[in-house]
C-alpha cells in the first residue's frame, strides 16, 4: 500500500483497503475558518444533536475576513465564537491570535504523521508535507464531522512525483509546483492523491514542502503527501505533545503512474491570467506591466517567503504608481518577520504591511483590484473576479518573483536581481 | 427518481468563484448566494435558471474553493441536475449533501446543445434528450450517494438514519 492507503486504512479500522474501496474513516483533527465554520455551525444546529462528537479535536480559525471587514463578517465571526463557548472547543483562533488558517494549524501542532485530517477549506491538503493525509470538505460534510466523528471516503489512487536535481538561485518550490501543475493540468490528479519523493524533495525545507502540497488542489487532487522524514518529525515533534505513527508507502505499492521532474535547468514559472494551469517561464512574459504585488496566503506567506522577498527589496523602492501588499501567513510568521528586521525592509520599500488573513488572496478584502488592474501574486488560485473585479488578471508566481516584479513595476525574472544582491 | 429541464451549456473547469464570487459568501441566505449565481462568466443565469435547468458542462466543473455555497446557488437558483465530463471533488461532495443530483457524463458536452430539453433517470442514469431524441448514459451513482440525494440531502439523511436508529 502507499501511505495515503495506509493512513486511510487505519483511520477506518482495516488492515488493507485499495484505491476505489469507500472507507468510513475516524478523523483525527477537523478544521473550519470563518466562511465555511458558520454554514457548518447551522447545519450541525439542523441535525438536532447537543453536543459535538470531541470539542479537543476541532479547531476553528477566524482568517478570512479578519478583523471583520462588515457587519456581516462580524455576524459569522459572532456564531463562531458562540459555538466555541457552547461547545467547550478551547481551539478558536480569534483576531489576533493565529492567522491562516492552514498555517495555524501547522505551527500549532495540530498536525501530526499519520492523522486524517478534515478541514472546510480546499488547502487542507498542505498538512500532508508533515506527513498526514488531509484534504478538504465543504460545510455539509464538516458539520457531520462535528457530529460523528466520521467521514466516508473513497481510497483514491495515488499518482508519484519524483523530483531531482537542485534549484537554481531565486528559483524553488512555488515555480515547481507551478511548472507541475503547467504539465499535468487543472484535471489532471483529479480525485487523486500525489506523493512528493526524491532527492530534492529530502533536501526541500518544511515550508517548502507544504508550499507543494498546498498547490494539489489546483490539479484537481485528494491530498499532497511526502513521507515523515526527521526534518517533519521534528519539525512536529517541537510543536505537539501527542505520539503519532509513521507511515512509509511499500516498496512494491501500486501507484497509478510516477512522473520524473529534474529542477537542475528549472526557471521562475508564472501562471497567467485565468487558469493555474497556464504556466510560463517568466521570461516569456517579462515586461507586463503591474498595478499591485501581494506577499501572502497559505501557499508564501510564510517566513521563508518573506525572506525571499525581503533579499531583493533589501535598500530597494518599489516602482512608483505600484502598490505592494504583505501580508504575514500568521501572528508568529509575523513577529518572528519583525524581530529579524523584515518588516522594515518592507515598509522602507514602500509596502504595505497587513495583518495575517487570507485577505487579498481571497478577494474578501485587504488589497481588491479594480478592473483592467494587473497583479502578481504569491497565492494560489488566478481565476476570473478572484481578487476582486473580473476584468482584472492575475500572475501567479513565488515571493522572489513578486519582489522583483514590484520593484521594476513590471513582471520580472527575480535572478536579474542576483548581482550585486549579496 | 426523475428530474427534467432545459440544458445550459458550459466549458472546461468553471471554476467556485465564477459560480459565486466571494464577496457574497458573508450571507447564510441561499436567495442571496442564487441571485448571484454564475456571476463570474454568465450573468444572466439566475433569469435562465428560474424555470428549472440542467447544466451540462465540461472537465473539473466546480473547481476551486470547499465553498457549499457554490453548490447551493446553483441549486436555489433552479438548477436540477448537473451533468459533466468530470467534476471537482469537493464540489462533488458538497453538491450531494445538499441534495444537487450530478451525474459525470463522459462525451456529454458533444451531444447536448444549449436549449435542448433533457429528462433523467437518476436511478439508472440513462439521460433522454428530448430535443434530438437521443439516449446518453452517465455513471450511475453509487446506491448510497443515490439515498443522499432521495432523502434531500446529508443532513436529512443523517436525521432520518439518526431517527431510524432510534426506533
Amino acid at each position: 500500500m502507499t501511505i495515503s492507503e495506509k493512513i486511510l486504512a487505519h483511520a477506518a479500522g482495516l488492515d488493507h483497503v485499495k484505491p476505489g474501496d469507500i472507507v468510513d474513516a475516524k478523523v483525527d483533527m477537523a478544521m473550519a475558518n470563518d466562511i465555511t465554520g458558520p454554514l457548518a455551525i447551522k447545519m450541525f444546529k439542523r441535525i438536532g444533536l447537543k453536543k459535538v462528537w470531541d470539542n479537543k479535536r476541532i479547531v476553528l480559525v477566524l482568517d478570512h475576513q479578519v478583523p471583520a471587514d462588515s457587519a456581516k463578517s462580524a455576524e459569522l465571526h459572532k456564531i463562531m465564537r458562540e459555538f466555541a463557548r457552547e461547545q467547550g472547543i478551547e481551539l478558536l483562533y480569534d483576531v489576533g491570535d493565529g492567522g491562516v488558517c492552514h498555517q495555524v494549524m501547522i505551527e500549532g501542532g495540530h498536525v501530526k504523521p499519520g492523522d486524517l485530517i478534515i478541514g472546510a477549506d480546499s488547502h487542507t491538503c498542505t498538512y500532508g508535507a508533515l506527513g498526514a493525509f488531509a484534504t478538504g470538505v465543504g460545510s455539509t460534510d464538516m458539520a457531520a464531522v462535528f457530529a460523528t466523528g466520521k467521514l466516508w471516503l473513497r481510497v483514491p489512487q495515488t499518482i508519484k512525483i519524483n523530483v531531482t536535481g537542485g534549484f537554481q538561485e531565486l528559483v524553488g518550490p512555488k515555480d515547481l509546483i507551478l511548472h507541475i501543475i503547467g504539465k499535468i493540468g487543472a484535471d489532471g490528479a483529479i480525485y487523486k492523491a500525489i506523493e512528493f519523493t526524491g532527492p530534492t524533495i529530502r533536501g526541500m525545507s518544511i515550508s517548502g514542502r507544504l508550499t507543494l502540497c498546498n498547490m494539489v488542489v489546483e490539479t484537481g487532487a485528494k491530498n499532497g503527501i511526502i513521507e515523515p522524514d526527521e526534518k517533519a518529525i521534528e519539525y512536529v515533534r517541537n510543536r505537539a505533545d501527542k505520539p503519532f505513527k509513521i507511515f512509509k508507502s511499500d516498496e512494491d505499492a501500486d501507484y497509478e503512474r510516477t512522473i520524473n521532474f529534474n529542477v537542475d535547468s528549472l526557471e521562475p514559472m508564472v501562471a497567467c491570467p485565468h487558469s493555474v494551469d497556464n504556466v510560463k517561464p517568466v521570461k516569456d512574459v517579462e515586461g507586463v506591466e503591474i498595478d499591485q504585488a501581494f506577499l501572502g496566503s497559505c501557499t508564501n506567506g510564510r517566513l521563508e517567503d518573506l525572506e525571499a522577498a525581503a533579499r531583493i527589496l533589501r535598500g530597494k523602492r518599489i516602482k512608483r504608481g505600484v502598490r505592494m501588499i504583505v501580508t504575514p501567513a500568521s501572528t508568529q510568521v509575523y513577529l518572528e518577520a519583525l524581530k529579524r528586521g523584515l518588516i522594515e525592509i518592507f515598509i522602507r520599500a514602500g509596502a504595505c504591511v497587513s495583518n495575517p488573513t487570507c485577505g487579498a488572496c481571497f478577494g474578501g478584502h485587504m488589497g481588491l483590484l479594480a478592473p483592467g488592474e494587473v497583479c502578481i501574486s504569491s497565492s494560489n488560485r488566478n481565476f476570473v473576479g478572484r481578487m476582486g473585479s473580473p476584468e482584472a488578471m492575475i500572475y501567479l508566481a513565488s515571493p522572489a518573483t513578486v519582489a522583483a516584479s514590484a520593484v521594476e513595476g513590471k513582471i520580472t525574472d527575480p535572478r536579474r536581481f542576483l548581482e550585486g544582491s549579496a | 427518481m426523475r428530474v427534467s429541464g432545459k440544458a445550459v451549456k458550459y466549458g472546461d473547469n468553471i471554476n467556485t468563484d465564477v459560480i459565486i464570487p466571494s464577496k457574497y459568501l458573508t450571507s447564510l441566505d441561499p436567495s442571496d448566494w442564487a441571485m448571484h449565481a454564475m456571476e463570474g462568466i454568465d450573468p444572466d443565469f439566475p433569469r435562465k435558471a428560474k424555470e428549472g435547468v440542467i447544466i451540462a458542462a465540461g472537465r473539473n466543473f466546480g473547481c476551486g474553493s470547499s465553498r457549499e455555497q457554490a453548490p447551493q446557488a446553483l441549486k436555489h437558483a433552479g438548477v436540477k441536475c448537473i451533468l459533466a465530463e468530470s467534476f471537482a471533488r469537493i464540489f462533488y461532495r458538497n453538491a450531494i449533501n445538499i441534495g444537487l443530483p450530478v451525474l459525470e457524463s463522459p462525451g456529454i458536452t458533444a451531444r447536448i446543445n444549449e436549449g435542448d430539453m433533457l429528462s433523467i433517470n437518476l436511478d439508472d442514469g440513462k439521460i433522454v434528450n428530448e430535443s434530438s431524441g437521443e439516449v446518453i448514459f452517465a455513471s450511475r451513482l453509487p446506491e448510497f450517494i443515490l439515498e443522499i440525494i432521495k432523502n434531500g440531502g446529508l443532513i436529512e439523511h443523517l436525521i432520518k438514519i439518526m431517527g431510524e436508529r432510534r426506533e
